[in-house]
């Protein structure tokens, strides 16, 4: 960390220009899918081909103007590819609910435009009110309640609705919400106003056990709270990818905040017992695991619920895929039940094949690692945590949904970012760009000049 | 706080990493074993994703076509313009199997023979999706059509096959009864696997092609076969060479006797054989087999193609003159009984040999492949299957069977101005059911155009002496050579 310091670190020039350009491409890939997949299905170029363009530049060039307005040295990179992975989201929507198959009457490109539209402005309003990202530091608490009310308003009975067996929705008339979406960000921001709080307290050492310095029994509190909470969003809503997100990403935080091993270790330990014990009590749970084991086995293949159909459906998809895929318009990502939501990467595996999925997590690893970048360069322990924390929570999030659609990790419900079909997701993970702008934006400025001498003052224009 | 920050750093690049084999896992390890899953839908939508290419027959009559949908799971779906006429031709195309020449040329079809590498290789240049080749048929749809009207006004069962004997090509093809393929070649597969499962258990066999799928005992029809059999052995033979014709024919190892349709009398005892042929006595022709012995017979009827593996392309049943027993048992099958069993085809060609000097051609139905520009890929070779008799035999057979039209059973089948030879068959049954209707028949005498035969199952009616065969059968073929005769 010293040595970091001790480099003379060169003045991160704003490449405003660079982004822009960047920006027109991302656009411009998503035209070009656009109309391949109009001329694939309908052998020719889709009809609305104009007013897509125009809006999803538009949106974009908005959110450029607002980002190179107030946030002048943020990251050049960040804005690009979240455009590009969105913008690839809603051509495979696009594609689904052209086909006009069984189970994709909920696909809407439209819907999702206009959610990226809305984003957007979150994204810009973020940008506007949010200065200076310290002052959400004082937010901690707040932050965290509300965090916390937002993970458990689904189960207050009149507003929460069970979808898909999961109790992760809130309803207001037609409109439905998944406020665990929102909550995550409240409670990283929480998780780093509290851990720079008390992580001089939770770092101290206990005792030793082998090579590891166990932390006091009487700092354990926020981690069990944490896993606690985690647990009943399992076991209350049945929602096993929100569980395992939000712990997962307090305990990389709580590492970085302490430095800690040995809470890592601690924390996979509560989560391997915690996960043992709902599999043993819960059917659910216990189902998703067998089926993680041999999805194929034709008994997991018809069971109607906890059953390994979808899955296998996409395993299909991403097979007849291969190397170079099918081609956008000519797979059949449509048998794949939520080929528009929680499957879309399957869908997009059959269609871009293994070339188009290797380019699309290239895409989102640069995201995390833009962001970590920004962590690293951040000036503040709040900031770096809140970097740090916002950048893993994509990884992670990324990590379980993609890694359970291919079977490499027991498959549990989550979206995948900036893709999938829902409202809720892409705002929320709109906000959390914003964010990670904003802490570039501060991380990458020049210091302010000291001044040393009054009569050497000059006056430096960039 | 920099040092845990890049070791979360790489532990994301190492998450990503993992899921990046996974993924090379699933889409290049594994790719080949989900694609081949029966429960994959794709390899089912993969049989209609190509356009299959055209089912013609004289080369403008469209048959089997596919047409284009709105569906992106079924891009293309079969039609067949009228589908029953031609069913036991074209087949069908279901989601699951094919039958007919849709089975038969199935690569072509639908594009994927290494015959059309190269259109495939130019489409992928030009951008063209690949389609199916076109086949044309050998059939003659006016054939087809009178066979198919004639047989089916009998209300029997029974089959047609037509050849032009010159060639072997096969210009109509029909059993009865017959089947919609359209009701087969849906995209629904409870739907058709239900029509299927109707129709294989119909007791009347629909999807059997009887014309070569189906073995018949030939009946007094054999009587030509075992007269050639008989001019062959000696050249010095021919239609007025005085042959035995008793009114019972005494079978040697046993106690009963051959005896002539309704145990009527055969001439004086000593007839000509072709007076033999005309009124088809059983008891000359038993006389004649048990004379010459089973290898000569057998021998015959080898000649005239019996027992060769024959795909026309669709591959036929092979026909069987029976075991070797004992002499009363070679005296039936000489006349067309016991174990002797024929494919309707088999007949057609024996008819078709006679009529083309002796020489049987090989039968098939594929006249033309074409690829989807038009380009050609294969035209039928009209080949020469064997030499059934000399052309001497022939002729002196010719002869016989103009005078069985003319003087003896097949009256009904005799065309203003135009020579017919044929011959008339009725065939017992081992079940108590009526006998079979059998003609075979070749036109004009000097200069054949058409070869057929036809069985009408169960259609012999009672009217009484030999012409039972010529009474239902003779004129289903007579309409059948008049559609191809009158152009």
């Amino acid at each position: 960390m010293s040595e970091m310091a001790a480099t003379p670190v060169p003045l991160p020039a704003k490449r405003r220009g660079a982004q822009l350009l960047m920006l027109a491409l991302a656009v411009g890939i998503t035209m070009f899918a656009y109309a391949n997949v109009g001329l694939a299905m309908n052998g020719k170029v889709p009809a609305g081909m104009l007013t897509y363009g125009l809006g999803l530049g538009g949106f974009m060039l908005a959110a450029y103007l607002v980002l190179a307005k107030f946030a002048p040295w943020a990251d050049p990179l960040i804005l690009p590819l979240v455009t590009l992975v969105n913008g690839i989201g809603l051509v495979i929507i696009y594609r689904i609910e052209e086909s006009h198959a069984r189970g994709t009457a909920g696909a809407s490109a439209t819907n999702q435009l206009i959610m990226t539209g809305v984003g957007v402005v979150l994204f810009a309003v973020t940008l506007i009110v949010l200065r200076d990202q310290r002052a959400l530091q004082r937010l901690t608490y707040t932050a965290g309640f509300v965090g916390l009310f937002l993970l458990i308003s689904p189960l207050i009975p009149g507003l929460g609705k069970t979808v898909n067996g999961s109790r992760i929705w809130i309803g207001f008339g037609p409109a439905t919400i998944q406020p665990a979406e929102l909550a995550k960000i409240a409670l990283v921001v929480f998780f780093a106003g509290y851990l720079v709080a008390k992580r001089d307290v939770l770092a101290l050492a206990g005792r030793r056990l082998l090579f590891i310095d166990l932390p006091r029994a009487r700092d354990l509190g926020p981690v069990l709270i944490t896993w606690a909470v985690s647990l009943g969003v399992l076991v209350l809503q049945k929602d096993l990818g929100s569980s395992l997100l939000l712990f997962g990403t307090f305990i990389a935080m709580l590492y970085i905040a302490t430095q800690r091993t040995s809470w890592v270790l601690i924390g996979i330990l509560l989560f391997v017992g915690g996960a043992f014990l709902a599999g043993q009590i819960f059917d659910h749970v216990q189902a998703r695991f067998e089926v993680w084991l041999d999805p194929g086995r034709q008994e997991f293949f018809d069971r109607e619920l906890g059953g390994s159909a979808q899955l296998m459906q996409g395993l299909f998809a991403m097979g007849a895929g291969g190397i170079l895929g099918t081609g956008l318009g000519q797979g059949h990502p449509y048998l794949v039940p939520l080929s528009f939501s929680d499957f879309i990467f399957s869908a997009t595996g059959e269609e871009l094949g293994l070339t188009g999925l290797m380019a699309l997590l290239m895409v989102y690893a640069l995201i995390v690692e833009r962001g970590l970048r920004t962590s690293l360069a951040a000036r503040d322990p709040f900031t770096k945590l809140l970097a740090g924390g916002l950048s893993f929570l994509l990884a992670w999030q990324v990590f379980i949904i993609v890694g359970g659609v291919t079977n490499l990790i027991p498959l549990t419900g989550l979206v995948t970012p900036f893709m999938s079909q829902g409202g809720s997701a892409l705002l929320a993970n709109w906000i959390l760009v914003a964010l990670l702008v904003r802490t570039s934006d501060a991380a990458r400025q020049p210091p302010p000049q000291a001044i040393q001498n009054e009569g050497l003052t000059q006056v430096f224009q960039r | 706080m920099n040092s845990t920050v890049k070791r979360i750093a790489v532990a994301c690049l190492a998450m990503f990493a993992l899921l990046m084999v996974n993924v090379n896992y699933v889409q290049a390890v594994k790719a080949d074993k989900y694609s081949e899953d029966q429960r994959n839908l794709r390899n089912f939508y993969e049989r209609y994703a190509v356009q299959r290419g055209r089912i013609t027959a004289g080369g403008k009559e469209i048959l089997a076509q596919s047409r284009e949908t709105d569906s992106s799971e079924f891009r293309f779906v079969r039609q067949y313009t009228d589908g029953k006429l031609y069913a036991h031709i074209t087949g069908f195309f279901s989601p699951e199997s094919a039958a007919g020449i849709e089975a038969a040329e199935n690569k072509l079809l639908d594009g994927s023979s290494s015959d059309l590498l190269l259109r495939r290789s130019i489409d992928l240049f030009t951008g063209e999706p690949t389609k199916g080749a076109n086949v044309d048929l050998t059939i003659n749809p006016r054939a087809q059509k009178a066979a198919y009207d004639a047989l089916r006004a009998s209300g029997k069962r029974g089959a047609l096959v037509a050849l032009n004997p010159k060639t072997g090509a096969i210009l109509a093809m029909v059993s009865l009864p017959s089947y919609d393929p359209a009701e087969l070649s849906g995209t629904d597969k409870s739907k058709v696997f239900a029509r299927y499962d109707v129709l294989a258990k119909d007791k009347s066999q629909p999807l059997l092609n009887r014309a070569i799928g189906q073995t018949y005992p030939p009946g007094s029809t054999f009587k030509v076969v075992t007269a050639a059999a008989y001019l062959e052995d000696d050249d010095s033979r021919g239609p007025n060479t005085t042959v035995e014709a008793p009114q019972r024919l005494p079978l040697p190892g046993t106690t009963i006797s051959l005896p002539n349709y309704g145990g009527a009398a055969c001439g004086a005892g000593q007839v000509p054989l072709v007076f033999a042929l005309e009124k088809s006595c059983n008891t000359p022709f038993g006389s004649i087999g048990m004379q010459l012995g089973y290898a000569k017979m057998k021998e015959q009827t080898e000649k005239f193609g019996m027992g060769e593996q024959i795909g026309v392309p669709m591959s036929v049943t092979q026909s069987d003159f029976g075991p070797e027993e004992d002499k009363a048992a070679l005296a039936m099958a000489s006349i067309g009984q016991r174990s002797n069993r024929m494919t309707p085809l088999q007949m057609a060609m024996i008819a078709a040999g006679i009529a083309n000097n002796g020489t049987v051609m090989k039968p098939y139905l594929v006249n033309k492949i074409t690829d989807s520009k038009g380009d050609s890929i294969e035209d039928a070779d009209p080949q020469e299957l064997s030499e059934a008799v000399s052309p001497e035999t022939a002729g002196k057979l010719r002869e016989m069977m103009v005078s069985v039209v003319n003087n003896g059973t097949a009256n009904l089948a005799q065309i203003p101005g135009v020579q017919v030879a044929g011959k008339t068959g009725t065939a017992e049954t081992s079940d108590n059911r009526p006998p079979h209707a059998w003609f075979i028949s070749f036109a004009p005498a000097d200069d054949p155009q058409i070869a057929l035969a036809v069985i009408v199952e169960s259609g012999a009616a009672n009217v009484g002496a030999e012409a039972t065969g010529g009474h239902t059968a003779a004129p289903i073929a007579k309409q059948v050579m008049e559609a191809v005769l009158k152009n």
